[in-house]
């Protein structure tokens, strides 16, 4: 019955899922740093934007670290790739992964969080407002997800 | 000591890396296939990491007066306002298109799926364009 809802397995998404908390606890503990991604991608154009929103100190002063994390996190997915992968590459058109990218981008910007800052931060912070802002990206990303399929777009 | 700070965020990815790859989060399908609700792992992986990172952030503070490498615990202060709910509409409406999210895209490529540098080049163009036209507070 459980089996029904989960049928690549379980134990290779709690194990990765607990690394994944391992990751954002170890940046805590070690450096006291919350280590959520998207904002790496406005710190990031700190360093050829000369605007004042991008050269706040929130932005310039995390930069460094957001990098690194970010390199981290290309490494380790590589350090898997070279140890057990195989070869992947999505399906999904190269249009909706640029569309959706850009909508992504603009959205966990502007609401200040992803699935990483509120999904697993947020929660782990016990902030009510990134439980909100859970519920309602998934909310989105359901009905979408949903709408594509029901159009008869391929993923 | 200063050198030990970077190898400490360098490691803290690659073991936030390594569980996004073991997850196969770094694959949008996987991530489409739980928003149809044919494969509900995504809820074991987000279970999985707020339990651990629910422990550190918790206990960390309690037990120790500040990190192991110097500095001062960060807490996470988010805010509800409209920015917030609108702003994870949206994100939610683009991870619902492509089922890429901006941990994966970065993560992918160490994995060698080359189309997330797509997502990536999205990602950043829609992070200036919220940066440019919609700064807020």
């Amino acid at each position: 019955m459980i089996a029904d809802f989960f049928p690549q397995g379980m134990t290779h998404y709690l194990m990765g899922g607990l690394l994944i908390g391992a990751g954002v606890g170890t940046l805590f503990v070690l450096r006291g740093l919350i280590g959520g991604t998207s904002t790496f991608f406005t710190s990031t154009w700190s360093y050829v934007s000369s605007r004042p929103f991008f050269q706040q100190g929130r932005f310039v002063g995390t930069r460094g670290w957001r990098a690194v994390y970010a390199a981290g996190l290309v490494l380790g997915a590589a350090v898997f790739y070279l140890l057990f992968g195989e070869a992947f590459q999505t399906a999904v058109p190269a249009w909706r992964l640029l569309v959706g990218g850009v909508l992504i981008g603009f959205g966990a910007r502007l609401s200040n969080g992803c699935t990483a800052g509120h999904g697993i931060c947020g929660l782990a912070s016990l902030q009510l407002p990134s439980l909100l802002a859970v519920l309602t990206f998934l909310g989105t990303a359901i009905l979408v997800a949903h709408v594509m399929l029901w159009i008869g777009v391929a993923a | 000591m200063s050198a030990l700070r970077w190898v400490a965020a360098l490691v803290s990815g690659s073991l936030f890396g390594f569980g996004l790859a073991w997850s196969t989060m770094i694959r949008p399908e996987v991530v489409i296939d739980f928003l149809l609700f044919r494969d509900l792992g995504l809820l074991l992986v987000l279970g999985g990491a707020v339990f651990v990172a629910l422990l550190c952030y918790q206990l960390a503070p309690r037990l120790l007066r500040q990190p192991l490498l110097g500095g001062a615990f960060e807490h996470r202060r988010a805010v509800l306002d409209r920015r917030t709910l609108l702003g994870a509409a949206i994100f939610g409406m683009g991870w619902g298109l492509c089922g890429v999210c901006p941990g994966p895209a970065i993560a992918g490529l160490g994995a060698a799926n080359w189309p997330l540098l797509i997502a990536l080049l999205g990602i950043f163009a829609g992070a200036y364009l919220q940066g440019r036209f919609f700064p807020g507070r």
